[in-house]
């Protein structure tokens, strides 16, 4: 057989990316409140999740990312009543994760106004519910979630329940698994630089992009415009901020404005 | 206003797309009854997810007759997504499945390489632009996307399957995917139909949405 060259998976095409890369609030809601922490702990209030999801709608983001961060320690997910809410005045795509145990619990979340379910802890356990999902809403509905921290260098290990549980699953075999099992998209977490500021694990980020054709949103570490520009650039498709844009060190137009000086094609609102 | 009816048949979208009706003020009833949607003023068929559940769900529950008749009615009918598929002769996806056939043409996959035969992402998800169709210089003067043809639209998709109209003419929009043209929206006599999800692409999508109700 011939050597075949290793190809990524293009976000280019005649020196232009294929699609503007996406800017997408990502909103982590324990009970009631938007809350944030640092590599997934030490939870912090931030404020009422609606007031925040509008501010980001209004200011132009793409889409919407709602994470229960303890709901896989109660076995349900709790925000079938904050996203219902939220789509009665919100008209972007809003994925919503944290607890998704069926297809069931799926349907329950896509009813209230989701787009797209986001699985981690439950597809770890249960692959076969990546497939079902997929099959029941499509694999656009059905975004793989994967919370992934370095063991050493070029290897991440998997870890479920908001980063509490180890698995023992290499990340970059489990994202090309997941897809092969009709995952339509990838939302990339690194617990390292989940909170940080920091900037995004590249190296998590081109060791996926290389093992994967559907899209990769990349999450944890989003800290300033070096960090988007840099995740662009390794042909990410969307970027997930929280931190930074909750704690008003940016905003999504000015992450958007920079993003157009940049070179960096996003969507012009 | 035209009052909307909103085909129910168990699609999850459905009710973001009620809820983007009711936003823009229009009288709006959803209903899984086909006497109902053959006798709405307007009709709207929302739809995501895999074309052959769809059909079977559009089949099962007698609604793919009530499709055509409201058509053949000449009332105006919108069509979203898997929604906009149905209305050709049928989808390569998951093996062949014959779709509505009131428009010519298939559903084939989205490329997955680009034009100058690099793999791409599929599937294409995000917001591109909406271009003028290359072949025919369609005007959308009189259309669902009449309000945008001003403002240079980015719009929201999100597909693995696109359709391939047999007349090019049915083609009202198109966007740019790795070189390659995809249909993005359709328009022929009374039906008009969108590729991209306006429930989903923000002010733009509901000032299309808004126009439909109004023209």
């Amino acid at each position: 057989m011939p050597i075949q060259k290793t190809r990524i998976y293009t976000n280019r095409y005649n020196g232009r990316q294929l699609s503007n890369v996406r800017i997408i609030p990502r909103l982590d809601i324990k009970g009631k409140n938007l809350i944030k922490g640092v590599r997934l702990e030490g939870l912090r209030v931030i404020g009422d999740p609606q007031a925040y999801a509008l501010k980001y709608y209004q200011d132009g983001a793409d889409e919407l990312i709602y994470m229960d961060v303890v709901a896989s320690l109660y076995g349900r997910n709790n925000l079938s009543d904050i996203i219902s809410r939220a789509a009665d005045q919100i008209f972007i795509p809003i994925t919503v994760g944290g607890g998704i145990r069926s297809v069931e619990n799926a349907q329950h979340i896509l009813r209230s106004g989701g787009d797209k379910v986001a699985i981690n802890t439950a597809a770890v356990s249960n692959p076969q519910l990546i497939s079902d999902v997929a099959r029941h809403f499509g694999s656009q509905a059905m975004v793989l979630s994967i919370e992934a921290k370095s063991t050493s260098p070029g290897h991440w290990e998997v870890y479920t329940d908001n980063g509490r549980e180890r698995t023992g699953l290499d990340v970059v075999s489990w994202a090309q698994q997941g897809v092969s099992l009709g995952a339509g998209e990838i939302l990339l977490t690194s617990i390292d630089m989940e909170g940080t500021a920091k900037g995004f694990d590249l190296d998590l980020i081109r060791s996926v992009r290389k093992a994967v054709k559907v899209p990769i949103i990349a999450s944890g570490g989003m800290g300033n415009m070096a960090h988007f520009k840099a995740a662009a650039n390794n042909d990410v498709d969307a970027i997930a901020a929280a931190h930074v844009l909750h704690y008003e060190h940016l905003t999504v137009s000015e992450i958007r404005k920079s993003a157009v000086e940049a070179g960096i094609q996003v969507r012009t609102v | 206003m035209a009052a909307i009816t909103l085909l129910d048949y168990g699609m999850c979208n459905m009710l973001n797309v009620a809820r983007a009706f009711q936003h823009v003020g229009a009288q709006l009833t959803i209903t899984e009854d086909p006497a109902q949607a053959r006798s709405a003023e307007r009709l709207v068929v929302p739809g995501v997810g895999a074309f052959s559940n769809s059909m079977h769900e559009l089949n099962r529950r007698g609604h793919s007759d009530a499709i055509r008749d409201f058509v053949a009615t000449g009332r105006p009918m919108l069509g979203i997504c898997v929604g906009m598929q149905m209305l050709f002769e049928g989808s390569e996806e998951f093996g062949d499945t014959n779709g509505l056939g009131l428009l010519t043409g298939w559903v084939r996959a989205v490329p997955d390489q680009t034009v100058d035969g690099q793999p791409q992402r599929v599937p294409h998800i995000g917001w591109d632009k909406l271009f003028v169709p290359e072949h025919t210089n369609r005007s959308w003067a009189g259309t669902l996307l009449e309000p945008l043809a001003q403002i240079d639209p980015a719009v929201y998709f999100v597909h693995s399957f696109c359709a391939v109209p047999a007349d090019k003419a049915d083609i009202l929009a198109e966007c740019d995917y790795g070189g390659h043209r995809l249909c993005a929206a359709v328009a022929r006599d009374n039906i008009v139909a969108t590729q991209f999800h306006p429930e989903r692409s923000g002010e733009i999508g509901l000032r299309a949405l808004r126009h439909f109700v109004e023209m």
